[in-house]
């Protein structure tokens, strides 16, 4: 099997859909952390934001349904994001509480985060599973629909470039927004530049008259939403409206907060860094078939497919390759915020 | 001091508590504990509308079955000490690299390599004779637990690589390895290995005493002591420490950094490598991508709160698991799903970090000046 323009056209929209989920996460992350706040509980906040949506537009579907109307898709999205954002900016408000109020170490309170975060959302996925009964038997399929209808004007005419471009929804070119937007917040607004203060040195900003504990409570709620929005995203667009709790959505928070690193703490290299990863991630539908025949075969495999798990390590492995090359690189303009990780406490020295 | 200016003094103030009595530090994090189990009860409530103390009783069932003990069961036990063993292990494991500041989230992959290289010896060299099918075992998983934690420590040493990313993503490259190994080793193409040689218990830890599981506890009874001594009174320790300080002094006093950032990370990934070992060989005799289960970042809260004293790590290991088995008993006491336990873990878990806060802080009130006042969870003033 050669690799055909449908082959290559499948792995750029994959690639762009897996980048999204991260896309977001990592433009939350980033907001976060430019206030000085590591926040670890990343996936913690996007299983939040996912099963939060979940739950209301199950609500809102099952609900339709009782009554024998059809769900309205703009508020199924409404809904969705709302629930999503609320949800994870609830968990980054704990988060917040627990490292700037109380002064906790970040690292943990974050890893607990994401222990409760990824407990509470299977849970609920759980008892919505059970209600509607059984396993599988979660399908929003009007949200999900919603969520995937495409921009009318945008031509669909184009043949391959439409398909790349514009056969989306509405969310995948939000989040390139929310990218772009995010960057000109950092660097060119009054309260964007506060931020990176607080981040940088949180005793400078405290004594230029910048309420250090409300700006990082602001931005780690904020950016907490963000990235639940990327839970929103997975749970209703990346896999249409249903439950799994096979614990993906952990590993694309984690990929999330490699990306932090990996762009630098930049937003816009967020939208490349992003599709680059789930290029990564899906690269293994392109192989070809004689490699995947051949490591089977080396590997004492029974099915060529079971290779897959052998190019699932890809991912991983070029985040490590990235972080490695960017320590080495050691670029100024590239560093993590000076007090990332530290906790402020005004009377000390 | 005298006021010069009237400014009005904020409603609630925080000021660093000098030291902290060992009495108050035991009495807030009482009342933590109380708290987060006062908040997980009322979550249960919510949830299922039952009887806090029915919920209580159900959770105290996970571990101590007094109904099954008065019939000489004590299964229930077993299985609690077993686990508190093996979040011990890994704990202990973790201790040295995060006293290092060594941020190793690793430990989930440093385990499931353990376990993974435990397996394919017991599938592979079955015909050895059994001691010492498991010495090889066993210094088997050691070796792939401490390869998977020299690579970070390497660039972390080398180059100043991120570790928390890099120890991350080597669980996942772990968890991979796994699904792919279950794959080769499993010829029925049912994507798991079952129990490894059921039959002929080849590579299966020995009951000591017609128990199962003592081994387990002898085995983390005494790396936890050996672990003691090697941070509180050894050079290596000393340095471990120094360098978790502050890395400018370690170089200002002479300590090789580099080396000791490479060695400490060995001998977390073997500790790491070798509870894999334990949950292999002497627990589940299989192979799975869920042989860690997220122990290894359980562990890391472990050895945190514990400020990876090891004994003080056995006690909140064994908090942690009479938790997850009590939340489990009530998810199947009450027909809920055992996610559960995750979440009541998660809450009680904010609960003592939240702690830590006043154990270092004070809460002032706006009162008079200068006088204490009653903060939450704070019984007297300091």
């Amino acid at each position: 099997m050669l690799m055909t323009i449908a082959n290559l056209v499948a792995l750029i929209t994959n690639s762009v859909l897996f980048g999204t989920v991260i896309m977001l996460g990592c433009c939350g992350e980033i907001l976060t952390e430019k206030s000085g706040n590591l926040n670890l509980g990343v996936p913690g906040v996007m299983y939040l934001g996912g099963i939060a949506s979940l739950a209301g537009c199950y609500a809102y579907e099952s609900g339709c349904a009782a009554k024998g109307t059809t769900p309205a898709g703009y508020l199924c999205v409404i809904i969705a994001l709302v629930c999503g954002f609320a949800a994870a900016a609830l968990g980054g408000l704990l988060y917040s509480f627990i490292t700037v109020t109380l002064r906790a170490n970040q690292n943990v309170t974050g890893l607990a985060l994401t222990i409760f975060g990824a407990g509470t959302a299977n849970f609920f996925g759980g008892l919505i599973m059970q209600k509607s009964g059984g396993v599988g038997t979660i399908n929003l399929s009007a949200t999900a629909q919603a969520f995937r209808a495409q921009i009318p004007f945008l031509p669909k005419n184009w043949g391959v470039v439409s398909e790349v471009l514009f056969s989306y929804g509405a969310m995948v070119y939000a989040a390139v927004i929310l990218a772009v937007a995010m960057s000109l917040f950092l660097s060119k607004t009054r309260a964007g530049l506060n931020l990176r203060a607080v981040g940088e040195s949180p005793a400078t900003a405290d004594a230029a008259g910048i309420r250090v504990g409300r700006c990082k409570y602001l931005s780690t709620c904020v950016g907490a939403g963000i990235c639940g929005l990327g839970g929103v995203f997975y749970i209703m667009y990346y896999i249409k409206g249903m439950w799994a709790n096979d614990g993906y959505i952990e590993a694309l928070g984690w990929l999330a907060v490699a990306l932090v690193i990996f762009t630098g703490w930049r937003p816009v290299n967020a939208i490349w860094g992003s599709y680059l990863f789930g290029v990564c991630y899906w690269v293994y539908t392109c192989m070809p078939e004689a490699v995947s025949r051949f490591l089977a075969s080396t590997l004492g495999l029974t099915q060529i497919t079971y290779t897959q798990n052998l190019y699932k390590m890809l991912p991983y492995i070029a985040t490590i390759l990235v972080l490695i090359i960017g320590s080495i690189r050691q670029k100024k303009e590239n560093q993590a915020p000076q007090s990332l990780g530290l906790s402020y406490f005004r009377e000390e020295r | 001091m005298s006021l010069h200016t009237v400014a009005k003094e904020p409603f609630i103030r925080i000021a660093k508590r000098e030291g902290c009595t060992v009495r108050r530090s035991i009495l807030v994090y009482f009342l933590g504990l109380l708290g987060g189990l006062l908040v997980s009860a009322v979550i249960i409530m919510l949830i299922t509308g039952l009887n806090p103390l029915e919920v209580y009783a159900s959770m105290l069932r996970g571990t101590l079955d007094f109904e099954a003990i008065a019939q000489g069961k004590w299964n229930k036990l077993w299985y609690a000490l077993r686990d508190t063993a093996l979040l011990l292990c890994i704990g202990v494991g973790l201790a040295p690299a995060f006293k290092m500041r060594f941020w190793n989230i690793g430990a989930e992959g440093q385990m499931l390599m353990g376990g993974l290289v435990s397996a394919a010896c017991m599938i592979n060299l079955s015909d050895l004779p059994n001691p010492l099918l498991l010495l090889i075992m066993a210094a088997a998983s050691i070796a792939a637990g401490a390869l998977w934690g020299f690579l970070p420590a390497v660039f972390k040493a080398k180059f100043g690589t991120n570790e928390t990313l890099f120890t991350l993503m080597m669980n996942y490259i772990a968890i991979q390895a796994v699904e792919l190994a279950v794959d080769i080793f499993d010829k029925k193409q049912s994507h798991s290995v079952g129990v490894i040689n059921l039959l002929t218990e080849k590579g299966w830890m020995p009951d000591l005493l017609g128990q199962d599981y003592l081994w387990n506890l002898i085995i983390a009874a005494a790396l936890a002591v050996c672990m003691y001594v090697y941070l509180k009174y050894t050079k290596h320790g000393y340095e471990i420490s120094v360098v978790g300080d502050s890395v400018n002094t370690a170089r200002y006093a002479g300590i090789n950094v580099k080396k000791v950032i490479v060695r400490t990370m060995l001998i977390s990934g073997a500790i790491c490598g070798l509870a894999g070992f334990v949950e292999v060989s002497a627990i589940s005799h299989t192979i799975s991508k869920s042989t860690a289960g997220g122990r290894g970042f359980t562990a890391i809260i472990v050895a945190w709160l514990a400020k990876f004293n090891t004994f003080v790590m056995a006690l909140i290991s064994l908090l942690l698991v009479f938790l997850d088995k009590g939340a489990v008993a009530i998810s199947s006491d009450f027909g809920l799903n055992d996610y559960i336990s995750q979440m009541i873990t998660g809450v009680i878990l904010f609960f003592i970090l939240g702690c830590e806060f006043f154990t270092g802080y004070r809460v002032i009130f706006r009162r008079k000046a200068g006088s204490a006042g009653k903060a939450p969870a704070e019984g007297e003033n300091a």
